[in-house]
């Protein structure tokens, strides 16, 4: 890359353009693009939505999901070959005997644990297993807030039309429900256990909207909201002594033929492998965003690699709505070192603009994050408006700047302190220049099918957060997955704890299923080219690899 | 390069390569830098982070990477810079790399957390020293706010902390990420952002007073006032949803 004459973080060609930006800003004020028609957002998703344009996806050739349309990067996993062989594995011997398996520690796991915990379920009887750290999750990340309709002039049925318009229709509308008029308890809850959201001076929530959404019902956190309301809830978990194995992957589900009882874990690092025999099975294990699905960065965690979808479909749970994927309008595109990173959709909501290199808002600020980052692609790479980075990145600007001329000197610095924080790690000060966004992998609008409860298809096995498909149809808002993770964590715990007390009778443990799964990969000629889960990316430098040595 | 002109897709795939593969493509690189990871040397493109770096390098993490976005506290690290002495903190994720840096990273924290029923405390200093009885050593030596990745005020909370100033503390740590840089440097052995979880619950709990419109929607939903327009909207047609939807999309609330 070569050396450019920077200016405050941007290289001289780039000021170039903030000049245009700075020119127009004082006019943009008030006087926002129209929002699309119906027909208009159709038009620009065709034309410019990776989920819309050709390529990119197959068809599921095996399993319960047979001919549905899926990401290849998703198909590739779910047509990949166990990491075991399930005749080495020994499972006379059971490592941990708990009630309740709960195999992922974000917000969904977490809530489950606590949920399940408060059903009666002894905390000794409960086991949280991590990937990595306890909180290692996407939660931990999320910015934005948690949609509840607690205002006047709001109601869970208006956010029910939102959430179903959002999602074009295709959400399953018993999950969306629940969704809905449980999302003013779950904040009731929080407040009971000491959570900070944000107030106003007589202690009201400040709530704001986000893309698609018609009311103001964002509980937030400044941007730290996930991070805040998942400490809380561990510091809660850890309170209560719930046993806790970290750095412990899922890599195989267990049953006893009839319904699932247990998981084998392994010790990421010393690769030992555990057995564990339970009654019950929470898998909310997250999304896929590290499978960088049509090359995009992604805003997600490290271990965002789809284990718990590849893992609920041996054992023959149901997906839905594996054809679409969301992208966050706005990811950095510069500068390099954090590109894809996510800038909260809640900068859109303070005032922040989109404006294309000639200082020109071309777009509704808050369309539903589908037709907003169409929006930008398009801007980008059909009307040549875009901002070209040294790394040759495409990007657009967000108008920062605006959120302090809007909202008084100070906001920015108040509202956003990641965001603010981040930027001036790579000196960039977005309170006085904007900064370059492009749209980048955000989550995973579809997984694996539920009913109000979190419980699957498959006998003994719940799954809640976003490993789950339906609540968000083939379009997610914003505010909706903290709230799907504590709503769903929340019921899958007290449903799970149910279904404990019953006491049905379980046969011994068995891996009949991935036996089949096995033989039903290789019935339809798919070569053992690939393994699954993948448990984490891979990001070594390609020279290194080239010659590294697998000895011990 | 050939010539075959790539659909957007394709473009935007390209430009993406080296963050979504690792593939850095040497000849395009002409800054280099030399960083001392757990003392052995490495050259890297000058462009990266610490972690991303240390990938470039060929060391996969399974410690001491998370989120990669600044927010988990996972990839706390440690260095300082050839020919001078002060010890530095980072996150991994969050710093670009620098000449001459000779890095370690912390993988795990071994402070102790209180364990504590948050219906059982109320909003008092005693909570917090019953707990956390070492916050009476803080010498206000400021170790502490200097290891912080975050730059947040440490020193200045703990302080706050022993005066049971809870306003103080909680919004003084509200931005923590729990990664220990401070816990691990303090000459008291305070585990700060312990004591700051602690004291933030209580504040969130019993020192902000609540939402007025909460409580009612709670008991609106508890004695079933939505459950005929449930009913109602959720047996409607997809093409009478979308007028609706369309509709109150017309009655958005300005933000």
């Amino acid at each position: 890359m070569p050396e450019f004459k920077m200016i405050g973080g941007y290289p001289e060609y780039m000021r170039e353009s903030i000049k245009m930006v700075e020119k127009t800003r004082s006019q943009r004020i008030g006087k926002l693009p129209t929002q699309m028609t119906p027909k208009e957002r159709e038009d620009v998703l065709n034309l410019c939505h990776p989920d819309y344009v050709t390529g990119g996806k197959r068809s599921i050739s095996i399993g319960q999901n047979k001919g549905d349309i899926a990401p290849n990067e998703v198909i590739d996993l779910l047509e990949a070959y166990p990491l075991i062989e399930p005749g080495e594995i020994d499972l006379s011997e059971i490592d941990y005997e708990p009630d309740i398996l709960i195999i992922g520690g974000g917000l969904a796991g977490t809530s489950a644990a606590l949920l399940a915990n408060d059903s009666g379920i002894p905390a000794e009887k409960i086991l949280l297993a991590n990937k990595l750290r306890h909180g290692d999750a996407n939660s931990m990340m999320a910015q934005g807030g948690t949609q509840a309709a607690d205002r006047d002039g709001d109601s869970p049925v208006i956010h029910y039309i939102d959430a179903i318009g959002g999602g074009h229709y295709a959400n399953k509308p018993d999950v969306v429900r629940s969704l809905v008029e449980d999302a003013p308890k779950v904040i009731k809850w929080l407040c009971n256990l000491g959570i900070m959201f944000d107030r106003d001076e007589d202690g009201n929530f400040k709530e704001l909207t986000g893309g698609g959404t018609s009311r103001r019902r964002m509980h937030a956190c400044e941007d730290y909201t996930g991070m805040e309301e998942l400490r809380v809830l561990r510091d809660e978990f850890r309170n209560r002594e719930i046993p806790n194995l970290e750095y412990s992957p899922a890599i195989e589900l267990l049953t006893d033929g009839e319904r699932v009882t247990g998981a084998i874990l392994w010790n990421i690092e010393t690769e030992e492998y555990k057995i564990v025999r339970s009654k019950a099975v929470i898998l909310a294990t997250g999304g896929f965003g590290r499978l960088h699905i049509r090359g995009f960065p992604t805003t997600n965690h490290y271990g965002a690699t789809a284990d718990g979808l590849i893992l609920a479909y041996r054992v023959g749970a149901k997906l839905r709505d594996t054809d679409t994927v969301q992208y966050h309008p706005t990811g950095a595109a510069y500068p390099q070192q954090i590109i894809g990173l996510l800038l909260t959709e809640k900068l859109r909501t303070s005032g922040a603009q989109p404006v294309n290199k000639e200082g020109e808002a071309f777009v509704f600020p808050l369309e539903p994050r589908d037709v907003e980052a169409s929006a930008l692609i398009r801007e980008c790479y059909i009307k040549d408006n875009g901002i070209v980075t040294p790394t040759g990145m495409k990007g657009i600007w967000l108008d920062t700047p605006l959120i302090d001329t809007i909202n008084g000197k100070g906001t920015t610095e108040k509202a956003f302190p990641a965001m603010v924080r981040m930027f001036n790690r790579f000196g960039v000060d977005m309170v006085k220049d904007p900064v370059l966004v492009f749209p980048t992998l955000h989550y995973q609008n579809g997984g694996v099918e539920t009913n109000p409860w979190g419980k699957t298809n498959v006998e003994g096995l719940w799954v809640a957060g976003e490993v789950s498909g339906g609540v968000h149809g083939k379009n997610r808002l914003m505010g909706n997955s903290t709230l799907d993770c504590m709503v769903f964590g929340r019921r899958s715990g007290v449903s799970a704890a149910k279904d404990v007390k019953l006491n049905k009778k379980r046969g011994k443990l068995t891996l009949e299923h991935v036996k089949k799964y096995i033989k039903m990969l290789k019935d339809n000629g798919i070569k053992p080219l690939r393994k699954a889960p993948i448990l984490l990316p891979e990001y070594r430098g390609k020279a290194v690899l080239a010659r590294k040595i697998d000895i011990f | 390069m050939a010539k075959k002109k790539l659909d957007i897709m394709e473009q935007i795939r390209e430009s993406n390569k080296a963050v979504t593969t690792g593939a850095i493509d040497e000849k395009d690189i002409e800054n280099w830098v030399t960083i001392y990871i757990m003392g052995r040397a490495y050259e890297v493109p000058a462009d990266l982070t610490i972690m991303q770096a240390m990938e470039y390098a060929g060391y996969r993490f399974i410690r001491s990477a998370g989120c990669r976005a600044g927010f988990c506290g996972a990839c706390a690290t440690v260095y300082r810079k050839a020919g001078e002495y002060k010890l530095q903190t980072a996150m991994a994720c969050q710093t670009r790399v620098e000449d001459g840096m000779y890095l370690v990273q912390i993988p795990f924290v071994p402070a102790e957390k209180a364990v504590y029923d948050i219906n059982q405390e109320s909003l008092d200093l005693s909570s917090l020293i019953k707990y956390y009885p070492e916050l009476a050593r803080c010498v206000s030596c400021n170790t502490c706010t200097k290891a912080c990745p975050q730059d947040l005020e440490v020193m200045d909370y703990i302080q706050a902390a022993i005066r049971g100033d809870f306003k103080a503390i909680a919004e003084g740590s509200f931005d923590c990420i729990q990664c220990g840089l401070c816990a691990i440097r303090c000459p008291a052995e305070i585990v700060h952002y312990h004591i700051g979880q602690l004291a933030r619950r209580l504040y969130g709990k019993y020192g902000i007073p609540e939402d007025k419109n909460l409580e009612k929607r709670l008991e609106d939903i508890g004695s079933g006032k939505y459950d005929e327009e449930f009913k109602k909207v959720m047996s409607l047609s997809i093409e009478k949803l979308r007028a609706i939807y369309v509709e109150q999309q017309k009655t958005r609330e300005v933000y």
